[in-house]
């Protein structure tokens, strides 16, 4: 039988923890073309924030994602303070990149266990999962909140940290690096583990490049590339730290580069700590922007995502625009799977770490004839079609 | 070296450790000092300067002013997103974020908090 078969998944089936639509074109067991189709998760954020203030806006780019939700935070705070010109203090840039490595330490645990599950290793997720919460504690010390930390705030970070919670902090940092050098002997010594995900959805450098993977994707396939390093924001150009790459390439390597991460970014947590300058950590800045644009980069847990902010003078943004790096990941997806086994998509798919409600954005929906099937309606339109027929009092 | 079981460690600590969870609700675990719980209108302090209601990001709270100087604050806590920029905003901190979070309930209008000046004060 030479006919190829499609097994559509998605865009809601067990496999997938946000909505997604693959069309798998299948030859027997082997995966021989892929397709990926997103919108489905489409909220609308990016025209909300137009109608919104920009300290509105914070807790709205906050909720982009869960578990990233520093990253976009900061990303926006950044381009906005970018547009006004304002040198925020540097106790505050400190706090930032705490909360940013605290938050890179909990998503990568986080992966490791999802990792362990995809490929039936459940012992691995609950023992990872465990040992988040370490993480998770740490964070609601220090900001109030496990997730959606709202630490940001427009010049500067809203808490401080005394001393008693630096010391709180250091001590949670001790058991939790015990842990990930656990983890990390299991990952690099564990046959269980290694069998399964050795030579397991292979990018090679070249692919990485060309298709433009970032974060640990690109890195796991040896491409030295980290905005941390390459163009430091918050206080990164201060502190010294590696960049962990591997030249593996499979599903492998993203583990050791997120294990080998979980640990650099222990260290940058503790020297920063360390290393708190005095001072204030906000500074006042107007509610109105001047006219502007701007475009940050930041490296989240899973790699480069882009803010770009648009003022026009008012206290409300003109444009804001959102570039995930789950976007910039999936484009490499499809060389993964091609060649494939159908019990690998699971843990390929799983290995850029996707994250659909940050990629999301816009969704064109094509006619059978191919011609684009949108239109352009106006906030009354919008209004009409609401759920909630008249603005919230 | 590549061998079975580099995962044993764990699994052997495991068999005499006591469970990662409590047993909510007869044990607590205890709330950090910075949490962000419901929130709590102090009505003697309020210049009614309106600015948490500008800020607010959920639309959750409403200022009315009741009297020469008195103002009644309402919290839409089915709305409220918990994320404190009320307090952070206020002038006078007469919003304060308590360590209050256990707000489920089954009626949604049960939720609408209004808090108006003590009667006892005002006489």
């Amino acid at each position: 039988m030479n006919e190829n078969v499609i097994l559509p998944i998605g865009p809601q089936h067990p496999l997938l923890k946000e909505p997604m639509h693959f069309k798998f074109t299948i030859d027997g067991e082997r995966i021989v073309d892929a397709d990926i189709r997103l919108g489905y998760n489409h909220r609308g954020i990016e025209k909300a924030c137009e109608a919104r203030t920009y300290t509105q806006d914070l807790y709205m780019i906050e909720r982009i994602c869960g578990i990233c939700s520093h990253t976009h935070a900061t990303n926006f705070v950044q381009a906005v303070e970018e547009i006004m010109k304002a040198e925020i203090p540097s106790r505050a840039k400190y706090l930032r990149v705490v909360v940013a490595e605290l938050e890179r330490i909990h998503s990568h645990l986080l992966w490791l266990g999802v990792a362990g599950h995809e490929i039936g290793f459940d012992t691995l997720f609950m023992l990872s999962w465990r040992d988040r919460e370490i993480v998770q504690d740490l964070l609601e010390i220090i900001t109030g909140n496990r997730v959606n930390y709202g630490m940001n705030t427009i010049g500067g970070v809203r808490k401080d940290m005394s001393k008693e919670e630096i010391s709180q902090c250091l001590a949670g940092l001790k058991t939790l690096e015990e842990q990930t050098l656990y983890f990390a002997n299991v990952a690099q010594n564990e046959t269980t583990f290694i069998r399964r995900v050795d030579g397991v959805g292979i990018l090679p450098k070249d692919i990485a490049i060309s298709h433009g993977a970032v974060g640990p994707t690109a890195r796991g396939s040896g491409v030295d590339l980290d905005i941390r390093r390459d163009a430091p924001y918050a206080a990164y150009g201060e502190i010294p730290f590696q960049v962990i790459t591997s030249d593996r390439g499979d599903v492998l390597g993203r583990t050791l580069v997120r294990v080998g991460e979980t640990l650099e970014a222990i260290k940058i947590v503790r020297y920063c700590l360390e290393h708190l300058p005095e001072g204030p950590i906000v500074v006042k800045l107007p509610r109105k922007v001047q006219v502007g644009e701007a475009v940050t980069r930041y490296e989240a847990p899973r790699g480069e995502c882009i803010h770009y902010v648009r003022a026009n003078g008012s206290e409300k943004p003109d444009r804001v625009k959102v570039r995930a790096p789950t976007m910039a990941n999936l484009v490499s997806i499809r060389h993964c799977l091609i060649n494939q086994q159908i019990a690998d998509i699971p843990i390929i798919v799983a290995a850029i770490d996707p994250c659909i409600s940050c990629t999301d954005r816009t969704a064109v929906i094509l006619k059978q004839d191919g011609s684009h099937k949108t239109e352009v309606i106006d906030w009354a339109t919008l209004r009409k079609r609401a759920i909630y027929k008249k603005p919230l009092k | 070296m590549r061998r079975p079981g580099a995962i044993w460690r764990e699994l052997v600590k495991n068999l005499r450790r006591k469970p990662a969870t409590v047993l909510y609700p007869a044990e607590r675990l205890e709330i950090p000092e910075n949490f962000r719980g419901r929130p709590v209108f102090n009505p003697a302090t309020c210049i009614g300067c309106m600015m948490c209601v500008r800020d607010c990001p959920a639309k959750a709270v409403k200022i009315e002013k009741v009297g020469e100087k008195k103002f009644s604050c309402t919290f839409y806590l089915d709305r409220c997103i918990y994320c404190g920029q009320c307090s952070d905003s206020c002038v006078k901190k007469s919003i304060t974020m308590s360590h209050e979070f256990e707000l489920a309930c089954f009626d949604r209008s049960t939720l609408v908090d209004t808090k108006k000046e003590d009667a006892q004060a005002a006489k």
